[in-house]
């Protein structure tokens, strides 16, 4: 293989690793305040998905179908978490992890059977828009497909919104002082309840965002949940829990070593990042960077 | 548990009950409680760790897994004798489990569990690629069991007896001074560090135990199925088998045997209604969390105990 189609290979990598971090960071955002391993997380990307799929279906596979579920796809999703937050887990915070992952493991169920229900079994695809169709000219021979140009843009912008949402808002700062000591958050005088909620639904809103954006590139199918759930987790677990920046570090760990062992060993590219997780577990047991908790 | 007179008399009743099973109930359902036996079998020796040890097994059926295709591999790619299967898969289940737990062993709570499942999934990972070796995502199916154990009969008695054994030994072993060391470190690691106990090593032979039993319920998995695939390595497997345990109790000894019998009861009476199971299983997941978080057993006794103390 010549430079320029692996350079391309390791780009089109780096623009699944954007939409690893951006699912990765919400999960992150969730174990690190309010403590609770979402397993259903990844339920809320699938529907983000076959949202996409909806919405743009019913602009006629216009562009402007596309802009309208990007934005419409992961609202709908915050609806759906902020509903079960509110109606289930705000009650169950002060249980034990390992209730907290079977209630989530209990949701992820229901959703995958839902979504079962109300879309069916079949392959879904969502069109790339025509704006973002066709391929950009990076270097002399270096192509790369627009949208993958587009999703390596909105990597670094995520990661800024993100950052600016948990450093300079307030809520971002109470949710920040929350997960470090909530019973004396709730001492001052802040409605703690309500600051978790707040912060589940914005992490589950990241969720619908990657599913909505994954849409173009794959084929929406039941069970694409399953295979994300794990890898997010294993991303927010080597970057440090609840550390945004080690979500980044994480999924540019497992991305890499994905799409690169795909490259080198293709029958066992699938292996590669579980070993690199492996790998930096082994030396960092509690992640690269600092964690919440 | 069966100290009483009363719980042992129940307890033989079961056990008279569960050998003419075969003679009055017809094939499937034969069929299907070699099923609940084998893999009350597998969600014990999960609680082993979980309910007695307190450590986060998320990913217990890789063991089981890697059982299994122990078994099975020797059947079907080798002429040794089938007693070297049967053996192969505890054996192959405990020395991963081995591996994984000192790997694992220094990381506590959530990391613990997080570790364990990407190793787990690793190893999935290899058994879901490596086509020439294991089948890769087809798995080996029509594995030849031996024709004494082959029939839907002769591999419920197998599954029976070996059942009972395992159980037996590891009711044994709950009970040892090494089992109620396990259960004070569950309470109180650090106290029971500053005593003199070694945490680390105690928490790695109960892995290993539990990883034992896992291969052992493996085994019985082929011996009643015939086949193998990576499916049973999944990390979802591991949750569903997490939930027998959250259902039935996981500080009773029982509880996660009967937990077996529930959910694999439940979903073969709803699976004949609906393809919905897994939304079924999600609500009643919901249900037994909020009502029941001791499970069922649990419940069972805490009822009794309070019915003791009002007599008293």
């Amino acid at each position: 293989m010549d430079l320029y189609g692996f350079l391309s290979q390791v780009l089109v990598g780096l623009s699944r690793t954007v939409i690893l971090f951006i699912v990765s960071s919400g999960l992150s955002l969730i174990l690190g305040v309010l403590r609770i391993p979402n397993v259903a997380h990844g339920s809320l990307y699938m529907i983000g998905a076959f949202a996409a799929y909806s919405i743009t279906k019913f602009f006629g596979g216009t562009d402007i179908g596309f802009w309208a579920a990007l934005l419409g796809a992961p609202l709908f999703v915050a609806l759906i978490s902020f509903i079960a937050e509110r109606a289930v887990f705000q009650f169950l915070y002060e249980r034990e992890h390992i209730m907290l992952l079977l209630l989530t493991f209990g949701f992820s169920l229901i959703f995958g059977d839902l979504v079962k229900l109300v879309w069916g079994g079949e392959y879904k695809t969502v069109a790339v828009p025509k704006v973002l169709q066709g391929y950009v000219l990076l270097f002399k021979h270096l192509h790369l497909p627009l949208y993958n140009a587009f999703l390596l843009v909105l990597g670094p912008i995520m990661a800024f919104l993100l950052w600016l949402f948990v450093n300079k808002t307030k809520i971002g700062k109470i949710s920040r002082a929350a997960a470090v000591d909530r019973e004396m958050v709730g001492a001052v005088g802040i409605n703690v309840s309500w600051v978790f909620g707040i912060t589940f639904v914005v992490g589950c809103f990241l969720a619908g965002l990657g599913g909505m954006l994954v849409a173009p590139t794959i084929s929406v199918t039941l069970g694409m949940d399953h295979t994300l759930i794990m890898e997010s987790f294993l991303i927010v677990i080597i970057g440090g829990l609840g550390n945004i920046w080690g979500a980044l570090l994480g999924a540019l760990i497992f991305g890499l070593a994905q799409s690169l062992g795909i490259l080198m060993w293709p029958k066992f590219g699938i292996v590669f990042p579980y070993a690199a997780v492996v790998l930096v577990l082994t030396f960092k047991p509690r992640g690269l960077l600092k964690s919440t908790w | 548990m069966v100290k009483n007179g009363q719980g042992r008399r129940i307890l033989y009743a079961i056990l008279i009950l569960l050998f003419l099973f075969p003679f009055f109930a017809p094939r499937f359902y034969v069929y299907l409680m070699s099923l609940v036996l084998l893999y009350g079998l597998l969600a014990t020796s999960l609680n082993l760790v979980l309910g007695y040890g307190g450590m986060f097994q998320f990913h217990h059926c890789v063991f089981y897994g890697v059982g299994a295709y122990a078994t099975a591999l020797i059947l079907t790619k080798t002429q040794l004798h089938p007693i070297f299967a049967f053996l192969a898969a505890p054996l192959s289940g405990a020395m991963l489990s081995l591996i994984m737990g000192i790997i694992c062993v220094r990381l506590s709570r959530l990391y613990f569990g997080m570790l364990q499942i990407s190793l787990g999934s690793l190893v999935w990972a290899i058994v879901y690629r490596w086509y020439s070796f294991t089948g890769g995502d087809d798995g080996i199916h029509g594995i030849p069991v031996p024709e004494i154990i082959g029939s839907t009969n002769g591999a419920y008695y197998f599954t029976l007896i070996i059942t009972g054994i395992s159980m037996f030994l590891l009711y044994l072993i709950v009970n040892s001074p090494f089992g109620k060391t396990l259960q004070g470190i569950r309470d109180n690691a650090l106290r029971s560090e500053m005593i003199g106990v070694n945490v680390k090593l105690h928490q790695l032979a109960a892995l290993t135990i539990a990883g034992f039993f896992a291969g052992v319920a493996g085994m019985l998995f082929v011996v009643v199925d015939t086949t193998v695939f990576p499916e049973m390595l999944f990390w979802t497997l591991s949750l569903e088998v997490l939930i027998m345990c959250l259902v039935g109790g996981w500080f009773s000894f029982l509880g996660p045997m009967l937990g077996a019998a529930v959910i694999l009861t439940l979903r073969t009476i709803v699976s004949t209604y609906t393809v919905y199971w897994a939304l079924v299983l999600g609500i009643t997941m919901t249900l037994v969390i909020f009502f029941l978080p001791n499970g069922i057993l649990g419940f069972l006794e805490e009822r009794l105990m309070r019915g003791k103390k009002a007599d008293a």
